[in-house]
């Protein structure tokens, strides 16, 4: 599975910086967030993934019987994800308002600005 | 999105739901769950009830502009973090009540924390989409 | 000491929010910064005397070995002295000068930020914080020289000053901290007990080298003079300030500061001896041909610190006796001509001076200062300049038997310009026949020409009571550069001997030279052809071909495109980590210890990769917003599978509001764009590839690396027992790393604040409609 897990957070970013080298605005938005996955992938593989064993404690016992996920990977990632949430809203907001303000989706139109606009 | 089947349903859904974040919140330090899911199940409450009723409805609801959930989330966090340095205690010590209480478990600092938390994620999810949605 | 160099800076930046007040009747105040420091020091004069240092240790970084080390020797006391002494001379002086300029607060800040950057100069006797100094003396003199920052001129002429200078404090830097390395300890004093360590080290030619740029770029020597008289287009007192005791002068307080440490080897001798000769004489024949009153004492300025280089590279007793009672008699003959050159210009609006003459019958005290200081200068008998002058010739003539001649030949010629540069400063605009368009002019506010008065006449005291200086501080002075006693004392009368003839001769030769030299237009254009081959040119030529390679660069690499830029971060980073993998070996795969897959894991990834391949390849964007969430879910499921509940949760809920946001925001914009041909796309495709290949190469060379647990195996097992909860993520959460997400809930909470402006903020008119 770790191989396919490797593949995949290859696949992730590869599609990110692919989308990030477009035009558009939306495509260098999802090219982020696919970049935020895959980085949680590439934490979450070098953990060492473990089947079955969430990090929790059994209710009866004090301390660990057995062997559990690390759980410093996924303190990491939820962490991550969270304010990624927080980077895209964000992001989605601006790309908003950068549409409101010269009617496009393209990157290029970006770079003249109008006076008044400014 | 003006379905009568959804707003029948949220009527009872958001109430459900609430409870549920808050049950998430409240077993988060024994069981998954915690602040943060907690924070954002609650969200996906209003959000839901949102689309069925009208922005301007949920915001009647919550009486409160969700903005002002932020400081106090914030805040009770803070307090959570500063308390035990009015008892001679190094700043973040988890404090904790002697005895359990029923269903909740022991209560201590760490819950106040994640409950800050809880409001923090409640507050800065339900402030980015209402102010999205009632400006279009 | 910390205090004198701290009041300064404190109250340089209180004339930020005070500066107001500061333009009114308060500005007497000003002054008596200096005054204070000034009493301060003079009443350290009688400790110093007896050989006495005053030293002060403040920690400030000391892991680095960079403290607040004060130390307080003949040498240093003299140099505050004169810091703060003339530097009360023009506080009061600049006040009057400057009364109701629009930059009034802003000049005195400067000027205050400057002053203590100097005495931090001078009496550090750290290493580091004296180069933390000199460089602030650097800046607050490129504020001071762009005080007229509306001229062009003023401006380039405080961006050459700034360029030399600081980039001699670059050199400067490499020299002490190899000098400090080398004797271990980073204590200027405590350098000087390690002198022949350092001199025999192999790279002590390279020490002296860049200490030797750091110096002469200060000290303007040359060939980095230029930069002084294109400082001239200061306000008068700043030149005035900067010219005759401090800025310049901290070159040769660094020189005659490392004496003890570096000197005193053949090549730190023969180097000075060679650049400060060459230098004194080529100043002292150039201020000969200058028209504009600033631009004599300029070059007289480099000449003579051309002569006190010179006196430091002979380095024996005598000379450095010479050295350190001329550095108070140029301080005070030349700090009185750039003020009386100031009133003049402020008078009569010119400095030229092939049109003044005659300012005598209108302006008598000033002419008074000006005479007092130019005869000074010029070394008659009974003027401080003469026992300055009789030291010099001292020293040349008791050097070695065959160059003994030629130094003196040398000092001759140069102090013949001096002679004559002084007189056409100080003599020539005010003697002659007064002209109809000047006979208006009157005398200026009393705070401004009673500070050339006093110091002026104190060239006179001093020269007849040389004692009063000689026996106090200054043989401290000459001791701390020699490092040992040089058993200095100054009379006013030698004897009639060769010195007296040479100084007479001297006298006598400047003012012919002065009587017969008539400055004009024709003779300052005749140099001025000599410009293509001058250093200022060659040096300007290298930094326009800098300028002009930067301008070529920036454009071949800033093209304006977002994803030119990305393209070209991410080759370089595939680049530097492709190298970085191909240096740790190949990569071996244990295929033993592989979790098993199952089918619906299987299942979930061929979706995933099905996704991406949609989110790549379509043109509709809601096709791609679906997409990417469906990515999130099936992420969230992994986690699912591989005991990660808390993330599949949380993964879920932001996954389901991110889209609710993307839809909500989105589906007003117009349907993707498609301009792209189609090399660029597979280029890109390449790229990108090669970008996933990279970082899936670099995750398996993780996983197989032996790591340690040791972290997460205290966190297990500490939940309960220390933290009392049993879900382990959230103890991290709450608990153990609680600070993170208390910080992590205020970006959050930046973050919707940010979103909440951003809506409400109304960036343009039309969108209020």
């Amino acid at each position: 599975m770790e191989l396919l897990l490797v593949l995949i957070l290859g696949l992730l970013y590869a599609a990110g910086v692919y989308l990030i080298l477009r035009r558009s605005m939306v495509k260098l938005l999802l090219g982020i967030i696919l970049w935020g996955n895959g980085a949680n992938i590439l934490i979450f593989v070098l953990g060492k993934i473990t089947k079955g064993s969430p990090p929790v404690i059994d209710g009866a016992y004090k301390v660990f019987q057995d062997v559990y996920a690390d759980p410093i990977p996924q303190a990491l990632i939820l962490t991550a994800i969270v304010i990624s949430f927080g980077l895209t809203s964000f992001a989605i907001v601006l790309l908003k308002r950068v549409y409101a303000l010269v009617d496009s989706d393209d990157l290029d139109d970006l770079n003249t600005p109008e006076e008044e606009d400014i | 999105m003006k379905s009568a089947i959804l707003q029948t349903a949220t009527r009872y859904l958001l109430p459900i739901l609430l409870l549920f974040s808050f049950f998430l919140l409240l077993r988060g330090h024994y069981y998954p769950g915690g602040g943060f899911v907690g924070g954002l199940v609650a969200s996906i409450a209003f959000v839901l009830h949102s689309f069925a009723n009208g922005t301007e409805n949920t915001m009647k609801i919550l009486r409160y502009k969700p903005l002002s959930l932020i400081p106090i989330g914030l805040a009770i966090s803070a307090v959570s973090v500063t308390f035990p340095l009015l008892l001679g205690f190094p700043p973040m010590t988890g404090l904790w009540f002697e005895e359990p209480i029923p269903v909740i478990g022991m209560i201590g600092s760490a819950l106040f924390f994640d409950l800050g938390v809880y409001l923090v994620v409640i507050g800065v999810v339900l402030t980015i989409l209402f102010t999205i949605a009632l400006n279009d | 000491m910390l205090f004198t160099v701290l009041t300064g800076l404190i109250t340089s930046s209180l004339l930020v929010p005070f500066g107001k007040i500061i333009k009114t009747k308060w500005s007497i105040l000003l002054p008596f910064i200096p005054v204070i420091l000034f009493l301060f020091y003079l009443w350290h004069v009688p400790v110093i005397a007896n050989g006495t240092n005053v030293i002060q240790h403040l920690a400030w970084v000391p892991s680095l070995g960079v403290n607040f080390d004060f130390r307080l020797d003949g040498l240093s006391l003299l140099f505050a002295l004169l810091i703060t002494g003339i530097g009360t001379a023009i506080f009061f002086y600049g006040r009057s000068y400057l009364k109701g300029h629009v930059y009034f607060d802003r000049f005195f800040a400067y000027l205050l930020l400057f002053m203590s950057a100097m005495l931090g100069v001078v009496l550090a006797n750290n290493i580091l914080t004296l180069f933390v100094f000199w460089e602030l003396t650097s800046i607050s003199s490129f504020f001071l020289i762009g005080f007229n920052n509306d001229s062009k001129e003023s401006r380039n002429s405080a961006l050459t000053a700034l360029s030399i200078t600081g980039l001699g404090g670059f050199f400067l830097l490499a020299g002490l901290v190899l000098a400090g390395n080398i004797a271990d300890t980073f204590i200027i004093s405590e350098l000087f007990a390690q002198h022949d360590k350092i001199v025999n080290h192999p790279l002590y030619p390279l020490i002296v080298g860049l200490v030797f740029i750091g110096a002469f770029t200060k000290s303007a020597q040359f060939p980095f003079h230029f930069w002084l008289p294109g400082a001239m287009k200061a306000p008068t007192p700043v030149s005035a300030y900067l010219h005759s005791a401090t800025m310049v002068k901290a070159g040769i307080y660094l020189l005659a500061r490392l004496t003890p440490a570096l000197g005193s080897t053949e090549l730190w001798n023969t180097t000075l001896m060679i650049v400060g000769g060459f230098t004194m004489v080529y100043a002292a024949i150039h201020s000969l041909f200058r028209t504009d009153l600033k631009g004599v004492l300029a070059y007289s300025t480099i000449s003579a610190l051309g002569i006190l280089t010179f006196l430091l590279g002979i380095g024996s007793n005598e000379a450095i006796i010479a050295a350190s009672v001329f550095i108070l008699v140029h301080a005070l003959y030349k700090a009185t001509l750039f003020m009386v050159t100031g009133i003049i210009d402020h008078e009569t609006h010119t400095r030229d001076l092939t049109k003044l003459s005659g300012l005598r019958k209108v302006l008598m005290p000033v002419f008074i200062a000006a005479l007092l200081a130019a005869l000074s200068s010029a070394g008659l008998p009974y003027t401080f300049g003469f026992i300055g002058k009789d030291l010099i010739y001292e020293a040349t003539l008791h050097y070695q038997e065959n160059w003994a001649l030629w130094l003196t030949a040398l000092a001759v010629i140069t102090n013949i310009g001096l002679v004559a540069a002084g007189f056409m400063a100080g003599i020539k605009p005010f003697t002659g026949r007064l002209p109809s368009e000047f006979e208006q002019v009157h005398l200026p506010y009393k705070s401004m020409w009673i500070p050339p008065l006093i110091l002026a006449t104190l060239g006179l005291v001093f020269g007849i009571f040389p004692g009063i200086v000689g026996d106090y501080f200054n043989h401290q002075t000459a001791n701390a550069i020699a490092g040992q006693e040089t058993g200095m004392h100054l009379k006013i009368w030698h004897g009639f001997n060769t010195v007296l003839i040479l100084s007479l001769a001297t006298l006598a030769a400047g003012t012919v030279v002065y009587l017969l030299n008539k400055p004009s237009r024709a003779k300052l254009a005749a140099i001025e052809r000599f410009n293509k081959i001058s250093p200022q040119h060659i040096i300007s030529n290298i930094a326009n071909g800098i300028t002009r390679f930067s301008s070529v660069y920036t454009n071949a690499i800033h093209d304006g495109y977002l994803r030119s830029y990305h393209l070209k971060i991410i080759l370089f980073a595939e680049l530097l980590l492709a190298y970085k993998l191909w240096l740790g070996g190949p990569i071996q795969i244990d295929f033993e210890n592989l979790t098993p897959l199952s089918w619906y894991e299987v299942g979930i990834v061929a979706i995933l990769i099905g996704a991406l391949y949609i989110i790549v390849t379509t043109k509709s964007r809601l096709t791609s917003v679906v997409s990417t969430s469906v990515i999130g879910y099936c992420i969230c499921l992994l986690f699912v599978f591989y005991s990660a509940p808390d993330l599949a949760m949380t993964q879920f809920t932001i996954d389901t509001l991110t889209t609710v946001l993307f839809v909500l925001v989105l589906y007003k914009l117009p349907p993707f764009i498609n301009f792209v041909r189609q090399g660029i796309l597979i280029r890109d495709a390449i790229v990108a590839l090669g970008f996933g290949v990279i970082i899936s190469l670099i995750a398996l060379r993780v996983l197989y690396e032996p790591n340690t647990t040791a972290i997460s195996d205290f966190y297990g097992e500490n939940a309960y027992l220390l933290a009392k909860g049993k879900n382990v993520v959230n103890v991290i959460l709450v608990d153990f790393r609680g600070m993170d997400t208390m910080f992590e809930t205020v970006v959050l909470s930046i973050a919707a604040l940010g979103v909440y402006s951003l809506i409400k903020l109304r960036l343009k008119s039309s969108e209020k409609e």
